[in-house]
Order: C-alpha cells, then structure tokens, then sequence
C-alpha cells in the first residue's frame, strides 16, 4: 500500500527520523495559517501518490503566508499530470507545507528487501535528487549497498558504514548513523516494503533532514498496523479497483479490450500473454482465487462489464480446488443477472470438465467454447473482428 | 526416483482442523491410496489446545515435536492462518523435521525474513509459502493439485504459481510427458527454497530426464537459475515467463509478482534463460511442446 509524503513523514517522525516542520492543508488559509506558524520561507507541495511533482508545478516554493495561500490556492483543485500520472493526471486535494530547507548536500537512503537474500538492504548515495535507478545503472559504483542481518537489525557499525558512505563531515556522522538506525526501525516495526528518503539533505546549518519521504507497506502485514490501513487514500486508487477489492477480487485495470477473468495469479498473467500473442490486448488482470463462489464470479463479471472499453470476455479456469462445474454455474447465473452484450469465450480444463462444459451448453445462452489456451485466445479475436 | 517426495514420507498436517487444512489433509490421503498404493501418508495432525482428538481418523497433537516423536511424520504440510504461519514453519524447523511445505496465501514479508534467517544452518528444505506444495506422481501428493491430471514420468517441474502449474503439467501429460516431482515454490518475494537448490536436486536425480522452470515477473530469481544452471545442469531445461503484458509497478495477484525499478520484466527473465541456453517459450500454450521438441520427441 502506497501512503501520501506527509502521512509518511509523520510516521517516520515518531521514529525520530529527522524531517522538515510542516502541516496538511485542504484549503488556501490553511495552508496560509501554516506558512505563519512554521515562519520564513515554505515549500508548498501537492499530495499526490505520484513522483515527478515539481517538474508538474505541483511544488511552489512561498516566502510569505501570503505566497503560500497564493500557491496553495493554484496548486489545490489542480489536475496535476507527472511521468507517473498517465495523461489523466491526478486531482490535487491535499498540500504539504513545510519549512524550506537551506540545502548544501542532496543525498540518497532507502531500505528494500533483496529478495535473493532474503534480507533487508540499505542503500545509499551522494547522488541525491536522482532517479537512483538510474544511478545503478550508470554509477553503480556510486550507490553503497549494506545488507542487514534481520537478527541483529542494524548495529552501529553497519549505520557508520552508511554514514561514511555518504562522505558525512564528522561532526554529522552521529547524526548520520542516528538517522539510518532509526529509518530501519520504522522499515522493520511498521512492515514497510520500502522506504526511500530521495533526497535526505544536509543542510547549511548542519542538520541531516529527510526533504522527502516515500513510503511502501506490505499488505499482508496491515491487519497489524490499524492506523496505516486507515491512511489508504481510495481517491488514488482506479475506481473499478476500489470495487473489486470489497469483494476480496485481485483485479488490475489495463488498457486493453479483452477482459480476462481466471483463477490464479500465474495463470491470469499466462492468459493476459496469450491474447498479447494472439494480436489484441487485455483489458484487466483478474485473479478470482482458488475458492471463488458463485457470489465472487457475479461480483467479477459486474466489475468486468463496468469497463466500457471491454469487447469480449475470457474465462480461462484450470479447476483444481475450483471445480469447473461450480464455476460454470457461477458464470451462467452472472450472465443471467448482469447485463452482458459482448461475445464470452470460455476454456475450462480440469476437476469436472466435463459437468461444466454440460452446464454451460444446457443453459441455452451464447457462450464460445474454447480448447486450450492458443485455440481460444483466437477465438478472442476472431470475436473481436466481428 | 523423485525428488523431496515419495511414498515413504509420512505428513503431518499443521492446522488439520480448520477447513481448508481438513479437506487437503483427506485429499493427500485419497491421492496416496488410489495412486500410490499406500495406506495414507498423513499420519497425524497439529492444533495446539485440540490434542487428543482424531480429524478424520489422524490423531491430532498439541505440538509438532509431540506428533513427530509419536508416529514418526517426517514432513509437515501447513495450512495455518496467515498471522500464525510462519510461527508453524519455526515449530516444524525446530522439531528438526527435514521438509517444510507451507500453503498459506497473504504472510507478511517481514515474518518470512524472520523465518528464512532462523532457518539457515537447519538443515531444514522449507517449500512455499503462498505455493500448491509438491507432488510425485505415483508416490506421495503433499498439497493442493488435483493429483488425477499427473502421470508418473521423466521430467522434473519448478513453478512459482499454482494454476499455471496445473496447466504445464496437463500440457506435458498430452504430450505423453509424465513427472518425476512437481514443485511449486510461490510466488512471495521471500520464499525458502528457490529455484537453484532444486536445479540441483533434479540434476542429481536419475530419474528426471529434463525439467521445465515457469516463472514470472519480480525479482531476479529466474536469471540467478539460469546462469547457475548453464555451468552445473547438463538435463534439458524449458523456461516460460508469466507476466509478459504486465505493466511495472503494479502487484499482479502474488505478492513477489511485481516489476519495480525496471528489474524484473518478463523479456529480461526469458533474455537471460535463452543466452544460458534454456528453450525458452513466449507462448503459455506451448509449454509442453517445447518441453517435446527439446527431448527430440515432437
């Protein structure tokens, strides 16, 4: 789960993680309210789940409550459109205003997993302000990886190793290391998947500040974590996700026109490849899970045909758990109830095929049925050209 | 021969009173009676605070240790709620039982990170979580397949997904291609055992003849094999890749199923595969095929 930039330095705060004085503002005069309290010169930031804000104008810098009200008010109501939008952009509802900061170092920390190790690893970077992938790629030397032991967490040695890596002046190192130690402990206690400070600065007078924070959470791990889950933002999210998610449905909208509804992860993914192959493109991935009810299969198909670019549906079910004939109920009882008006292919295959396959014929609606994934990926299409 | 599993391994079942643990538990029993000519390979069941009762006719116990040392189970198959399961993999680990196969979907990360590094140095091969578990066709099925579309035969199978295994194995069973062992090893970004280790243990298998590998975006696992694999597996290897559509960023159904930073994409997994000279497919539906045509058979 994503969290916005000031839900995130927030949290990281109560760690003791260095960031900027700042408050939330839904309107100008808060913003403007804000910009008195904190005094001096703000930075008055969008609140989108996006990177890329400033290059959109969502980022003004204030020297003045005045300037801020001024700012807030231009950027808040904004469509605000990044590298990571899409064209649609973002709607603005939220601005962070904190404390402009006098920069004379931009850096790089993060936290990930290396999934080959199993192991959290910090990475750090003098090259701050960059797209650090880019950095790897490039300057591999110049991007510092210290992978920690998750029975120690990190020791004091491993956070001087950052700390030096970053070439910190010496009377900032004990800052340094207090800040690597305490963002570990965030990463660990509060399931985070990811924690990248891009940049953390160092300031002209002498201060270690995360400027900006991004946070990812691991979702298995929010039924521990009440008061993160309660920061889901649905507004970010795409609508028909939204939906899918309250009827517990793996389902992500893509830009294709073949709705794609299968049971599993690994097959839903096959399937998406197929139609790819087959020459037309998928309009959602859709995992309906191994124990998927009759109930889940109506859900899926509302959810499916609410897409208006959907012009043909593939079932794509290998039974196991999931008997075929359960799901052909599902599937004819769906059709029945929701309003469905484009051609349906469906591939069964598996625990009771052939009950199923009897279902779908006996019900006297207009299914295709396939044979194999490469016979009814072509009859998607050929549906399609029709 | 096989590999992991066969007809002498004698399962506990962790969470044999719930109902997704109860019914499995009765589905290995039936599999290891029809086909494997055996008198029931679960020999017990763990749920703390219910032992002394019966599931089925498997006596249940309070602790793993307990269950091991009275009937003499040698693996353990877990399905344990998420917020529970990695406590039961530890339990089976320290009551030194060699083979670990967990099923449970949705376990925080952070405890599999845990979990792992508790594990170094124990001897213990943990498979999963979020997996369908193992299966030898004709010997012993410790998981969730449906055990009637296997067919005993020469080539090992590696997977991280479930379905998508069903579907390779239906493809190589048409092509008269029956399995030595199927593993499904999940599709969480942390996982005990991946695909290296049981590379290995299929190479030294004589009974397995070729083996196929499906993977999917997220991480780099996939490449690691597959530069492994060209210095140490002189068996024919297939690989396929799910996810060839998938868009980065996002989390496709499993929680390790994710391209981030650009690392991870479908056409860098099946690059790597194919330059280390694994046959490499782009096609799902011709998974088995491909597996035909590198033995020579189609």
């Amino acid at each position: 789960m994503n969290i916005h930039e000031y839900q995130g330095k927030e949290l990281l705060a109560k760690y003791g993680v260095a960031v900027p004085g700042g408050g939330v503002a839904e309107t100008a005069e808060e913003a403007e309210r804000i910009a008195e309290e904190l005094g001096g010169t703000v930075v008055v930031k969008a609140q989108i789940h996006a990177g890329g804000r400033g290059k959109g104008g969502g980022v003004k810098l204030a020297a003045t409550p005045a300037e801020a009200k001024e700012a807030a008010s231009q950027i808040l109501g904004m469509t605000l459109v990044t590298h990571q939008t899409g064209p649609e952009g973002r709607l603005v509802k939220k601005v962070w205003v904190e404390e402009a900061s006098d920069i004379e170092r931009e850096l790089y920390l993060g936290i990930v997993l290396d999934r080959a190790t199993g192991r959290p690893t910090v990475m750090a970077s003098t090259e701050g302000g960059m797209d650090i992938e880019e950095v790897a790629a490039k300057t591999p030397e110049k991007l510092l990886k210290v992978p920690v032991d998750p029975a120690l967490s990190v020791w004091p040695s491993t956070a001087r190793r950052v700390a030096y890596g970053l070439d910190l002046p010496a009377d900032l190192v004990r800052e340094g290391t207090k800040f690597v130690t305490n963002l570990y402990r965030f990463y660990d206690e509060m399931d985070a998947s990811l924690v990248e400070i891009n940049p953390l600065v160092q300031t002209k007078d002498g201060r270690i500040l995360a400027l900006d924070a991004k946070v990812n959470f691991d979702d298995n791990a929010l039924y521990r974590h009440e008061e993160v889950a309660a920061m889901r933002d649905e507004d970010e999210e795409d609508p028909l996700e939204v939906e899918a998610s309250k009827f517990n449905l793996n389902y992500i909208k893509l830009d294709g026109s073949v709705a794609c509804m299968v049971n599993g992860a690994g097959l839903a993914m096959a399937t998406m490849d197929i139609i790819k192959l087959a020459g037309a493109a998928p309009a959602n991935f859709l995992d309906v899970g191994g124990g998927a009810s009759k109930e889940m299969v109506e859900n899926a198909f509302r959810i499916l045909m609410d897409d208006p670019d959907v012009k043909a549906v593939f079932i794509n079910i290998f039974g196991g758990i999931l008997r075929c004939d359960i799901l052909a109920e599902g599937v004819v009882e769906a059709v029945k109830t929701v309003n469905v008006n484009v051609p349906i292919i469906i591939r069964m295959e598996g625990t009771n095929v052939e009950k199923g396959r009897e279902i779908l014929e006996g019900s006297g609606l207009d299914f295709t049925v396939g044979n194999g994934m490469a016979d009814s990926a072509e009859k998607v299409v050929a549906a399609l050209n029709r | 021969m096989s590999i992991l599993v066969d007809k002498e391994t004698r399962i506990l079942v962790q969470g044999i009173t719930g109902r997704e643990g109860g019914f499995h538990a009765g589905q290995c029993q039936r599999y290891s009676r029809e086909f494997a000519g055996g008198g029931g390979a679960v020999v017990a069941g763990v749920t703390p605070g219910k032992g002394g009762q019966e599931a089925d006719g498997v006596p249940v116990f309070n602790t793993v240790a307990d269950a091991a040392r009275e009937t003499g189970a040698n693996a353990s198959l877990i399905f344990v709620p998420p917020p529970f399961a990695a406590d039961a993999i530890v339990e089976s680990v320290d009551a030194g039982l060699p083979l670990v196969v967990c099923i449970t979907e949705g376990i925080p990360v952070r405890d599999m990170v845990y979990v792992k590094r508790h594990m170094e140095d124990s001897g213990a091969v943990l498979i999963g979580p979020n997996c369908p578990g193992v299966i030898t066709p004709g010997g012993c099925k410790m998981g969730i397949m449906p055990g009637h579309i296997h067919k005993e035969g020469t080539i090992g199978v590696i997977s991280k997904s479930g379905t998508l295994t069903y579907e390779v194995v239906a493809q190589l069973t048409e092509q008269g291609l029956g399995q030595t062992t199927c593993v499904g090893i999940g599709g969480d970004p942390v996982i005990g055992t991946m695909y290296i280790e049981l590379l290995r243990m299929f190479e030294e298998d004589p009974a397995t003849e070729a083996i196929i590998m499906i993977g999917e975006i997220g991480g780099t696992a996939e490449q690691d094999a597959a530069r492994w694999a060209k210095e140490n597996v002189t068996k024919p290897l297939v690989g396929f890749i799910a996810g060839q559509t998938a868009p980065p960023g996002r989390r496709m159904g499993h929680a390790g199923a994710i391209i981030s930073g650009g690392e991870g994409t479908a056409a860098e997994k099946m690059r790597v595969m194919s330059e280390c000279g694994i046959h490499v497919t782009e096609s799902p539906a011709e998974m088995g095929l491909t597996m035909a045509k590198a033995l020579g058979k189609a």
